[in-house]
């Protein structure tokens, strides 16, 4: 009883958050996330994969929780800081799976909540917040990657519209996708002031996209043509010929998202996960000294990085960090996880090669693997992020 | 706790900067250095270290102290490591003071007051070999009268022969190899039977060779339980090691600074160093791996001072990472520093020395990522 009385309120959350996740998240959606179909990406096409899944997305949208530190007006629940990190952690405890995961929540979102008018707000983050539209991301060209502020795609003014034309290259499961938020060029003779942010449907004619087979076998990427594609003038983020803010607003959303990769599936010791696979010597140490030296490197590495990618969040959320930080998370994250998978490979031997077979669940070590390769290009390259630390954090001339 | 200095701790950190920056700044070291200071360390400064309460930060308000925690022992030893400030602080203050918080009260009130003061000084006997492993012990204790008689060789015993008292480890039970059986004790300075044998570091630090060869101790001296000391050792090491981490830290984000301001100065081939992207790529890298280190210390830190059990596993987490990082950054600092950072004249290199010796102190990186596969089973 005592105890009770000298609770703090976010004590009592806490209490609260416990006794609503015990009661409404399904036992299915405890279970670790194992295929690509375990997560829920919401959307027109989607079909889940079973009633829990749907239950589970229902339930956290009626409470705001699928966006737990959004306003409640936008589909939100509205949580502090504090609370949404509470919430992050009673879910982590009982190994709660998110509800839903979009590129409409970790960057579209937060790009509208800095830059979109009232009306765009209430309709796109609360579509984003129910998992009703699922968003993909319309930035880099052909001949246009790490220069990304080189793009080409022209949107020409028709007055109430625009008409666009050009191509997209690396557009994350445009197949898949409903609509796209775009970088397009409205103005030819300005470099950095001549892009804008559009957004629109990827039904809207003259839009096609065509799968890219990656060096994993699978196709996560499109490439995305537009061909006279009609996109009314409501439909853009932020001021004309400014969207390269909105665009480096959100890429810092989308480094800090893919930093997190790092962290790998929330087992803190890959050495430990090796010990089926190697085997132990009299000692009960992995039976390989030197593979066992690098995972205890990487083990260190993993669980220092854990602590920065907390300390992270703590400190952008209060403001104190430095605005360039995501650079530095998204090239630690994303080396650290190519890394991570390297040791995956090296641990498991002749088996992870296996490519097709039942056991390998259709390998999936190798799959994932080669997967990660992407990581420390995708969303700006390793050497484009030492770039911004040597320039913004270090001020080193010339940068 | 949020990851993050609250502010009493970026208070305490503003005033340590200041004040370390003002009177222990690496021409402080030099100085020291060239007069061949036989202690390692000004006693001056170790008084003022007192004064500015820094030397009750781990000792219990009951006992006069701050009762503070390791997140602010953590935020003065950064400041010292930044500075290059030679101190007893880290044995004395922190690890010292950890172990004698697990003693009787006669021992706190039989040192407490002089570090309180800066005047007493405690150096710790526990390493007996050229590397540290410290359930190797076997020195031994074995019992004589109404106390215990040691004898045994202790090694790397920094500031040994400047100080009031030596924390020993030593056998009582078991052989070398087991945790059980261990027992600490604080020798008197002055002791019958025990001699020392100093010698400079690399850092300029005095570390001494202790033989211990009879020496007689009464029951009082021991800290602790007898044949239970792996509890009270190891709560010394983990504040040592967590606060050679915070030094470490602190030593690499010196040298880093001193090394990202000369790629602004230094010109060749018509423009500053800096432009070069072969150094602004290193030195970005260096910055990431700076930051992510502070975190894991804080982490350390603040996993000690809430009684987590996974404060463990982030201690030898923390110390890997922060001696792997600050070597890293001292290396690059002199390369990147060019012939001048060769000469002797050059601060630069005195931070490569402080980091190699810090990086042994309380086990290097390679004993710690050891640790970490340890408790993880494998």
């Amino acid at each position: 009883m005592r105890e009770r009385m000298t609770m703090s309120d976010l004590d009592q959350f806490r209490l609260d958050v416990r006794e609503w996740l015990e009661a409404n998240c399904p036992a299915e959606m405890r279970e670790p996330v194992r295929g690509e179909d375990d997560v829920c990406w919401g959307g027109r096409n989607w079909t889940f994969k079973n009633e829990a899944q749907k239950l589970w997305l229902e339930r956290c949208v009626a409470k705001g929780y699928t966006v737990p530190d959004w306003p409640k007006a936008y589909g939100g629940a509205g949580l502090s800081a504090g609370e949404a990190k509470i919430l992050r952690q009673e879910m982590a405890r009982i190994n709660a799976r998110p509800p839903l995961s979009s590129f409409g929540i970790w960057m579209l979102g937060p790009a509208l909540l800095h830059f979109g008018t009232e009306e765009q707000k209430v309709h796109y983050l609360g579509q984003i917040a129910r998992g009703e539209i699922r968003w993909c991301q319309g930035y880099s060209e052909p001949g246009s990657g790490s220069d990304l502020v080189s793009l080409q795609t022209f949107g020409e003014d028709k007055g109430d519209h625009w008409n666009v034309n050009g191509s997209k290259i690396w557009t994350s499961y445009a197949d898949k996708c409903d609509w796209i938020f775009c970088l397009v060029r409205t103005d030819k003779t300005n470099k950095y002031q001549g892009i804008s942010f559009l957004l629109f449907d990827m039904e809207t004619p003259g839009v096609s996209t065509k799968p890219i087979k990656l060096i994993s076998g699978n196709s996560p990427f499109c490439e995305t043509f537009f061909d006279d594609v009609v996109v009314p003038k409501e439909q853009m983020v932020g001021p004309l010929n400014r969207g390269w803010d909105v665009a480096k607003y959100l890429l810092g959303h989308e480094r800090e998202m893919i930093s997190g990769g790092g962290l790998g599936d929330g087992a803190p010791s890959l050495g430990a996960q090796m010990l089926a696979s190697i085997g132990a010597n009299g000692l009960g140490q992995l039976d390989d000294g030197l593979l066992r030296a690098e995972l205890a490197q990487f083990d260190v590495d993993a669980l220092a990085f854990k602590a920065m990618a907390e300390r992270f969040t703590d400190e952008m959320k209060s403001g104190k960090g430095h605005p360039a930080q995501p650079n530095m998370m998204k090239y630690a994250g994303t080396e650290l996880n190519k890394r991570r998978h390297e040791l995956v490979m090296a641990g498991n031997g002749s088996d992870a090669l296996e490519w097709e077979s039942e056991a390998s669940k259709g390998g999936a070590k190798a799959r994932n693997w080669l997967r990660t390769k992407a990581n420390s290009i995708e969303g700006g390259t390793s050497e484009v992020m030492l770039n911004v630390i040597a320039k913004r954090i270090l001020d080193l001339p010339g940068a | 706790m949020p990851m993050y200095l609250n502010e009493d701790q970026a208070m305490l950190r503003d005033s340590a900067r200041e004040f370390l920056k003002s009177e222990a700044p690496v021409s402080h070291l030099r100085k020291l250095r060239d007069d061949n200071c036989k202690d390692g360390f000004r006693h001056a400064l170790w008084k003022q270290f007192g004064e500015m309460g820094f030397t009750g930060i781990l000792i219990g308000e009951d006992d006069g102290g701050l009762g503070l925690g390791h997140v602010e022992a953590g935020v003065v030893l950064e400041e010292i490591g930044r500075n290059l400030s030679p101190s007893p602080f880290l044995t004395t203050a922190i690890a010292g003071v950890s172990a004698l918080n697990h003693g009787g009260q006669h021992l706190k009130d039989k040192f407490f007051p002089g570090i309180l003061a800066g005047n007493t000084v405690l150096a710790l006997a526990i390493d007996e070999g050229a590397k540290h492993r410290p359930a190797h012990i076997a020195t031994k204790a074995e019992r004589s009268g109404n106390g215990f008689k040691l004898t045994g060789q202790k090694q790397f015993v920094i500031q040994g022969a400047s100080a009031d008292a030596l924390i020993v480890a030593a056998r009582t039970a078991g052989s070398p190899g087991e945790t059980d059986g261990i027992t600490l004790f604080a020798v008197d300075k002055d002791a019958a039977n025990m001699s020392m044998d100093s010698a400079r570091l690399v850092d300029s630090a005095m570390a001494a060779h202790v033989t211990l060869d009879g020496v007689e101790v009464d029951g009082d001296a021991v800290i602790g339980e007898v044949d239970n000391g792996w509890q009270v050792l190891s709560a010394l090491l983990r504040a040592g090691r967590a606060g050679s981490s915070a030094e470490l830290v602190g030593v690499g984000a010196g040298a880093m600074d001193m090394t990202v301001d000369y790629l602004k100065q230094r010109k060749q081939f018509g423009r500053l160093i800096g432009e070069f992207q072969a150094l602004q790529h290193r030195s970005a890298h260096l910055y990431s791996e700076m930051e992510i280190a502070r975190a894991a210390v804080l982490k350390a830190q603040q996993l000690l001072d809430e009684g987590k059990d996974s404060a463990e596993v982030y201690v030898s987490v923390a110390k890997a990472k922060a001696g792997r990082t600050t070597n890293l950054v001292v290396r690059e600092g002199v390369q990147m520093h060019g012939g001048i950072g060769m000469t002797d004249e050059y601060d630069i290199g005195f931070y490569m020395k402080r980091d190699r010796a810090l990086n042994e102190f309380m086990g290097d990186a390679n004993f710690h990522a050891g640790r970490v596969a340890e408790i993880f089973g494998y």
